[in-house]
């Protein structure tokens, strides 16, 4: 029973360090590419969520909602991009977390001016409703092993996108020198709002996945957000790989910290103490880490030249 | 004098005589609301010390901010039920003067912000501000799941600190204490400024290079920029939970950290007055549009996008021109 409950802990950890990838993804290409720090990635998440609630209940297709929501995102992060951020590129990192927190505070509002105070529910698609039965007696949920299936899927597609196309072929020039590619005639303003529109797209995607799980409400874009900070931080800003990496340990840190650590520590000081104790200590175990890591490499795990 | 030493003393005055105007007029609250300006502008005083002259962009003081409050919450708690803090290897009991509570905030402040700062400085950019986020974020979420004080729901301080030969719960009396540690945060600040201390900071924020160039450390000045930037806001803090009456995580969350970093570049980064200019203008603004509308955040997030994208250099900067080293 212990080894199937740590299994299942563990899996949690996995798909949860999958969706933060979702996010990471996007955060470490926009910064990566254009150098901006985008605080509002969480609400692009928090649109997505409500993008696929509003459209499910409307037309009782979660698969519909799915699609609203990576277009929604995506339309959003276009939106904000060429209204907004496009003037940021030039400016330090202070005016781009002002300004970005400003846009924090017009999508949480204007949401609630939209769908109201109360939270929205989704339910998971009765296609992927149910346990799988896993090897070691686990019944683990069938729409989690999909969340990380697709996450899985993302990274790999990613992966090809940034090494294999044209597109990533101009992203990755993006990154290294952008004088140079607008001189050999490649539209960058046009391939900042498509990298940006991805990067939202993939918070959208990461925010209807999980509105399944949880309910679907104002606010719940910006403790994902700074978690995906802490994993690109970990990672190496700008590195692809790293986010996969950053997110994979923070997802199955948490978790496992979680679930572990109270235990551990009963052992050695007393289940009465160790249940505070240990709870504290779990909700701070990444942000240790990631501390313990920039204490040893300040530039992350998989630091991106330059 | 200069554009902005006359802005400064309007500023100084300003702040000054609307609790004493707010009297007058029969409309007490206001006396709060200036309160609440002062104690604020403290609070972005002590952050403008690292991120204003030293170029530090800290999106962690809400952390300090939140050890000052929980300070006074804690030391006035344990003065109220007569418990003492530890009794071994000595008894230290509870406090409710302000100025033992001010050292306290202060010297805790000091204490936790010496590793972060040794640490989060080996970074720089945005390593720098997603690190200090992080310890920020650890102290917050200990405090949520420590349940000695309070946890999730607070700490509510039942009797104001008191400040000697002061009726602190008179609030005019209270503002003057919040209002003389200001300008006294202010002074220190202007003073350090202007120091050969405060040259290095400054030096070191525009070129890392040449001043390690002319033998000092730069580490070692922005550890103590860092350092003393936390102990002030950590001041506020403890003023702040004064005001309240009541200290609660949110003091120390990622928003805070981000309101203190708005009160800034509202009044203008790194001039010794932006402090006061933004906070008096954020609460202004926190005030009216709260008054005129429940969706105030939404206009408060259109106003401040406006500032950053088209009145750089904030309030001060709009009235007394560009810095004469930018």
């Amino acid at each position: 029973m212990q080894t199937a409950l740590f299994i299942e802990q563990l899996l949690n950890g996995i798909q949860f360090g999958v969706m933060l990838f979702l996010m990471a993804a996007g955060l470490t290409l926009i910064f990566g590419v254009m150098g901006l720090i985008n605080l509002a990635h969480g609400s692009l998440y928090m649109v997505g969520a409500f993008a696929c609630a509003s459209v499910a209940a409307a037309t009782g297709s979660f698969w519909l909602g799915l699609v609203a929501s990576l277009a929604a995102a995506a339309a959003a992060g276009a939106i904000v991009e060429v209204t907004v951020i496009r003037r940021l590129y030039e400016r330090d990192h202070l005016d781009q977390v002002l300004a970005t927190f400003a846009l924090i505070l017009i999508f949480s509002e204007g949401t609630r001016w939209l769908f109201g105070s109360f939270p929205l529910y989704l339910n998971i698609p009765s296609l992927l409703q149910g346990a799988v039965a896993l090897p070691g007696g686990v019944h683990y949920p069938l729409y989690r092993l999909a969340i990380i299936g697709v996450g899985l899927g993302v990274a790999l597609g990613l992966y090809l996108l940034i090494g294999r196309t044209r597109l990533g072929m101009r992203i990755r020039a993006g990154e290294s020198d952008r004088e140079m590619i607008g001189a050999l005639g490649v539209d960058i303003s046009t391939l900042y709002t498509v990298v940006f529109a991805l990067g939202a797209a993939l918070a959208g995607l990461a925010g209807a996945m999980v509105g399944a799980l949880q309910s679907v409400e104002v606010g719940m874009g910006e403790p994902v957000l700074i978690l995906a900070f802490v994993v690109i931080v970990i990672g190496g800003i700008g590195s692809i790989k790293g986010a996969f990496v950053g997110a994979l340990l923070v997802g199955i840190t948490d978790t496992m910290g979680r679930f572990l650590l109270p235990g551990m520590l009963a052992a050695v000081i007393g289940p009465a103490k160790a249940s505070g104790i240990g709870a504290a200590l779990a909700s701070m175990l990444i942000y240790i880490v990631m501390a313990l890591i920039l204490a040893f490499r300040p530039k992350g795990l998989f630091a991106a030249q330059g | 004098m200069t554009r902005e030493t006359v802005l400064n003393a309007i500023l100084a005055l300003l702040l000054l005589a609307l609790p004493f105007a707010a009297i007058e007029a029969g409309e007490p609250f206001y006396v709060t609301l200036a309160t609440r300006m002062a104690v604020l502008a403290l609070a972005a005083a002590g952050l403008n010390l690292a991120l204003g002259f030293g170029g530090l962009v800290s999106f962690g003081h809400a952390a300090f901010f939140g050890i000052g409050g929980y300070a006074a919450g804690i030391l006035a708690a344990h003065a109220f039920n007569a418990e003492p803090l530890m009794t071994w290897p000595f008894e230290i009991g509870g406090s409710d003067q302000m100025p033992v509570i001010w050292l306290v905030a202060a010297l805790a402040c000091g204490v936790v912000a010496l590793p972060i700062g040794a640490i989060s400085l080996r970074t720089s950019g945005v390593y720098f501000i997603m690190i200090t986020l992080a310890f920020a974020q650890m102290i917050f979420y200990f405090a949520i799941s420590w349940p000695s004080y309070g946890g999730q729901d607070g700490l509510s301080i039942t009797l104001r600190n008191g400040f000697p030969g002061l009726n602190t719960m008179v609030p005019t009396s209270f503002f003057l204490v919040c209002y003389g540690l200001l300008m006294a945060a202010l002074l220190l600040s202007w003073r350090l400024r202007d120091s050969r201390f405060g040259a290095a900071l400054q030096a070191a924020r525009q070129n890392e290079a040449r001043v390690a160039a002319v033998g000092i450390d730069p580490l070692k000045i922005r550890l103590a920029a860092f350092v003393i930037s936390a102990m002030i806001t950590g001041i506020a803090g403890a003023l702040f939970a004064d005001l309240t009456r009541f200290v609660s995580p949110s003091m120390l969350s990622w928003q805070m950290s981000g309101e203190l970093i708005v009160l800034i570049i509202l009044g203008g980064t790194g001039r010794l007055f932006g402090p006061v200019a933004g906070a008096i203008l954020f609460v202004m603004l926190e005030f009216v549009l709260g008054g005129m509308t429940d969706r105030w955040q939404f206009f408060l997030g259109l106003i401040l996008l406006g500032v950053v994208l088209f009145a750089r250099g904030g309030v001060v900067g709009l009235i007394a021109g560009r810095p004469r080293h930018g």
